[in-house]
């Protein structure tokens, strides 16, 4: 029973420099939220500079050449909240204000856009990679199991992939950039023609595409750079350990999946959900509750441009090794590829599907917000428009599509396989595993 | 339109108006409180189901039976076992929200509007009608525990585990919700059943709802639900406030030893808690404290953040807290800084405390950009549903006005800069400030008894 005219409504215009505009009104709460994307992320770093597009986002917060203190104060003075964020695929920054402060929004965005590089200093520099340091220390090195993802990326993706390294990078490496480096990044990936700037909210969309033009349209042109190639991932099954300060060992299944919006990537974000979402989904029913050989379960599709990653990872109770969860967690998968789900597993899962895309029409800004689904869709389909082609790719998902994705992507032979054990306790990893070594 | 002035920033113009919406407010029979507000738009609806059936109730020698019983509710009913419960809530697209806290439980459901009359009867069954016992509560309890090994890991829930502890030792405030290893393995069916049967009452519930409704068909359809939820036959244990008598004598008790350590050798951080006893929530100083907060530690551009984090580097963000509760609750710092400047960052901590209250008070600047960080920005806060609800809950937990969100910006905006240097003299207590470190001891801990904080206590988090 899918509820009809779902979408949101939009504008699009491209300006003269070749940035993309698109805007959104919902009068609904008196706020106004600005939103722009570089389509620039940690895939586009070099060997030996990884973490750059990351440390590089911290630096537009620090001032630019007509406002060269901090970038929050203005805008927390206007009561705006604000933030940004960098994966391996594009970088996102973004304002929510008063509906009376658009202006000053724009004016903070495109002044950073525009001319960010003359209130570079060394200072500022130095401080934000150490901010960025500590980050590392704070969200992976010191957190349970916080560095098994980066090794994941590196055992999924060869060497010279874009993928191989992790968005956060290698300490070296942030020890190793340069101010120069920021300012050829800078150069190369951010001008209006590697950018899309969706307003949402509180206003008048000819107002907002007029005051849009007025703030960015000044800003010179640059090249639009070279797509990233999809460079060849062929599966390269491997198994791995690392030792961890915790108490329980963790196993992590990986398959190479395929890209964001390509055929068979809905069917496995619906089949990561059948899988591994709620008590009545089939991992967790046999490991978790019937079986209680783990204590908890997840899986996902994690959708890249590229190519994706699915992920299954399961945590074991006392007295398990990995190798145990390793067998039962094959056994669903090979269940899931050799036969359909029930047409009621797949009717709840689409209903919670439905329930969170309507979800995401609730916020106008911040991340996940409309706007940043408009740019997302902009930026990755050049269709701002997506969102009801986005529901509809659930909603024709069927059985035997589910069950063709898993057959054709979740091989087991074609698996990577990594443990993450306390230390000390390498007995515990799934069989046959190597030490992986970590920077 | 031409020529942007980049000589100076646009200045925003008036303020919206804001005011919280008026919330329809009915009594069932058996004395369940409803509040709906109906809102147009989107076909969604956010329930919430508030009880004070929180973790400060807990038994002194079972810690973390709120949270249990609250973890258990859904884990069947009547003839509908855990896995069956759950897929009736996915058929209608529904996921199930327990939220325990030290004065409430809070069990949220969002919907899309068509499927509120069975998320209401469902969420009944859970509230009214659990299981509670039987083969599920061995494999719930054993989940648990296994739940709180993992947290054993993770710096931050040792840090507050042991905060909590130092601040409030037997008060209820003195543990985390969870509670314990031990204090779980204590527990049985009957400790549940029971606790269930004493706090879920339905004359002390409120039912929420915000989103595409009627309220008056809602109410109709909340009465078909929990009409028939009788209390149990126990009265009531005493809630929380009874143990505001006891306040001014945690805030001001000087606790000793004040440095408290959790080992974790080759930790590249210390994860850090400093403070003290804060505020109720029923304080008259409410706002005059958010005000003072929001200058020390409560956003971006706030002093800890751009001393610790903009100028020194020492961490990826810190910030501070009054975590206002039913009896005052605890004021805190909390931040994870790199080991080698731990006590340097302990130190800046401790002065950016004592200044602010004296040699160093806030001054108008810093008012101003606080004022309009809480108040500019604050329609944003109930732009959702969910946040709609989230606001009736507080009233229901805190026995608020209903005017209270309506109060918040002119009340923020009426304070001046000596009310905020008052506030941080009366509430703010360097001196006698509890400082949690879990990091690498044998890096950090001459270094932080060298900085006057007498001689550490080397402890676990008892978790």
């Amino acid at each position: 029973m899918p509820i009809p005219g779902l979408d949101i409504p939009f504008r699009k215009h491209v300006l003269d420099n070749g940035l993309q505009v698109v805007i959104h009104e919902d009068r609904s709460c008196p706020i106004v939220a600005v939103n722009v994307w570089y389509h620039v992320g940690s895939k586009n770093e070099v060997p030996g500079r990884t973490g750059f597009a990351h440390l590089f986002e911290h630096l537009m917060f620090e001032g630019s050449a007509h406002h060269d203190s901090g970038y929050f104060e203005p805008l927390q003075q206007a009561g705006g909240t604000l933030n940004g964020s960098t994966n391996p695929d594009r970088t996102n920054y973004w304002e929510v204000v008063p509906a009376n402060a658009l202006e000053l929004a724009l004016w903070m965005e495109s002044d950073r856009m525009g001319y960010l590089l003359p209130a570079l200093t060394e200072q500022k520099f130095n401080n934000q990679r150490d901010v960025v340091l500590n980050e590392r220390r704070q969200n992976y090195e010191n957190r349970p199991y916080g560095m098994a993802g980066l090794a994941m990326v590196e055992a999924l993706f060869p060497e010279g992939h874009p993928y191989h390294w992790a968005t956060i990078g290698s300490p070296d490496d942030l020890r190793a950039a340069t101010a120069d480096d920021v300012r050829a990044f800078f150069r190369r990936y951010y001008h209006p023609a590697n950018a899309s700037l969706a307003i949402a909210g509180d206003v008048d969309a000819d107002r907002a595409l007029e005051l849009a033009a007025a703030y960015f349209g000044a800003i010179p042109a640059g090249e639009a750079p070279a797509a990233v190639p999809p460079a060849p991932a062929a599966a390269r099954p491997s198994r791995r350990v690392i030792e961890d300060r915790v108490e329980l060992p963790r196993l992590y299944l990986g398959w190479l999946s395929p890209p964001m919006y390509a055929g068979g990537d809905a069917e496995l974000d619906l089949l990561a959900d059948v899988l591994a979402s709620g008590k009545a989904s089939r991992l967790y029913r046999s490991l978790v509750y019937e079986r209680r050989m783990a204590t908890d379960v997840s899986a996902y599709q994690g959708s890249r441009e590229l190519g994706s990653v699915f992920q299954i990872a399961a945590t074991a109770v006392p007295g398990v090794g990995l190798g145990v969860l390793e067998s039962a967690i094959h056994e669903e998968v090979a269940r899931v590829r050799a036969a359909e789900v029930s047409a009621d597993e797949l009717a709840r899962t689409l209903a919670l599907t439905e329930t969170a895309f309507v979800s995401r029409l609730q916020t106008v800004g911040g991340f996940g917000g409309k706007s940043d689904q408009l740019n997302n869709y902009n930026v990755f389909l050049g269709d701002p428009g997506y969102f009801s082609r986005d529901i509809a790719r659930y909603r024709n998902a069927d059985r035997a599509g589910v069950r063709a994705a898993a057959e054709a992507h979740l091989d087991a032979a074609c698996c990577v396989t990594l443990s993450a054990v306390p230390a000390g306790r390498l007995d515990l990893a799934a069989p046959d595993s190597d030490l992986a070594v970590l920077t | 339109m031409s020529g942007v002035d980049r000589g100076r920033l646009p200045v925003p113009g008036p303020d919206p108006a804001f005011t919280f919406p008026v919330a329809d407010k009915q009594c069932l029979h058996n004395g369940l409180a409803l509040a709906t507000v109906e809102r147009a738009g989107l076909p969604m609806v956010s329930l919430a189901l508030v009880l004070p059936a929180g973790s400060a109730l807990d038994p002194d020698a079972l810690p973390g039976l709120a949270s249990l019983t609250a973890d258990m509710l859904d884990e069947g009913s009547g003839d509908r076992s855990a896995i069956q419960m759950q897929e009736a809530l996915a058929r209608i697209g529904a996921e199930l929200d327990t939220e325990t806290g030290a004065d409430s439980v809070v069990l949220s459901l969002s919907l899309l509007d068509r499927f509120v009359p069975q998320g209401l009867q469902l969420l009944a069954d859970i509230v009214v009608r659990p299981r509670l016992g039987g083969p599920d509560f061995e494999r719930v309890r054993t989940l648990r525990a296994n739940r709180v090994r993992q947290l054993r890991d993770v710096p931050g829930v040792n840090a507050e585990a042991v905060f909590a502890r130092a601040l409030y030792g037997s008060h209820p405030y003195g543990h985390l919700s969870f509670g314990s290893s031990a204090a779980l393995a204590a527990m049985g069916e009957g400790d549940v059943s029971a606790f269930h049967g004493r706090q879920y009452h339905p004359s002390r519930a409120t039912l929420i709802a915000v989103g595409a409704l009627d309220s008056a068909a809602f109410a109709r359809q909340a009465e078909d639900a929990f009409g028939s939820w009788q209390p149990g036959s126990s009265a009531p244990m005493a809630p929380a406030e009874s143990a505001g008598a006891a306040d001014v004598g945690l805030a001001g008790a000087i606790r000793a030893p004040r440095l408290l350590l959790v080992d974790r050798p080759g930790a590249a951080q210390s994860e850090l808690r400093v403070g003290h006893v804060g505020a109720a929530r029923s304080t008259p100083d409410f706002h005059a404290l958010v005000l003072l907060n929001a200058v020390l530690g409560g956003h971006f551009s706030s002093r800890l953040n751009l001393n610790l984090r903009e100028r020194k580097g020492y961490t990826y963000g810190v910030r501070s807290l009054f975590d206002f509760r039913k009896a005052a609750g605890p004021f805190a710092v909390q931040t994870s800084v790199q080991t080698d400047a731990t006590a340097d960052a302990v130190a800046e901590i401790l002065a950016e405390l004592r200044d602010i209250g004296g040699s160093r008070p806030a001054v108008e600047d810093e008012r101003s950009l606080s004022v309009s960080t809480l108040t500019k920005g604050y329609p944003r806060n109930f732009e959702t549903a969910g946040q709609v609800a989230g606001g009736l809950a507080q009233l229901a937990i805190y026995d608020l006005p209903d005017d209270t969100f309506d109060l918040f910006a002119p009340r923020i905006r009426a304070l001046t800069t000596d009310d905020v240097t008052r506030a941080a003299g009366r509430y703010l207590h360097p001196d006698r400030a509890v400082v949690v470190a879990v990091g690498d001891c044998a890096r950090i801990r001459c270094a932080l008894e060298n900085a006057g904080l007498g001689e550490a206590a080397v402890v676990a988090a008892g978790l």
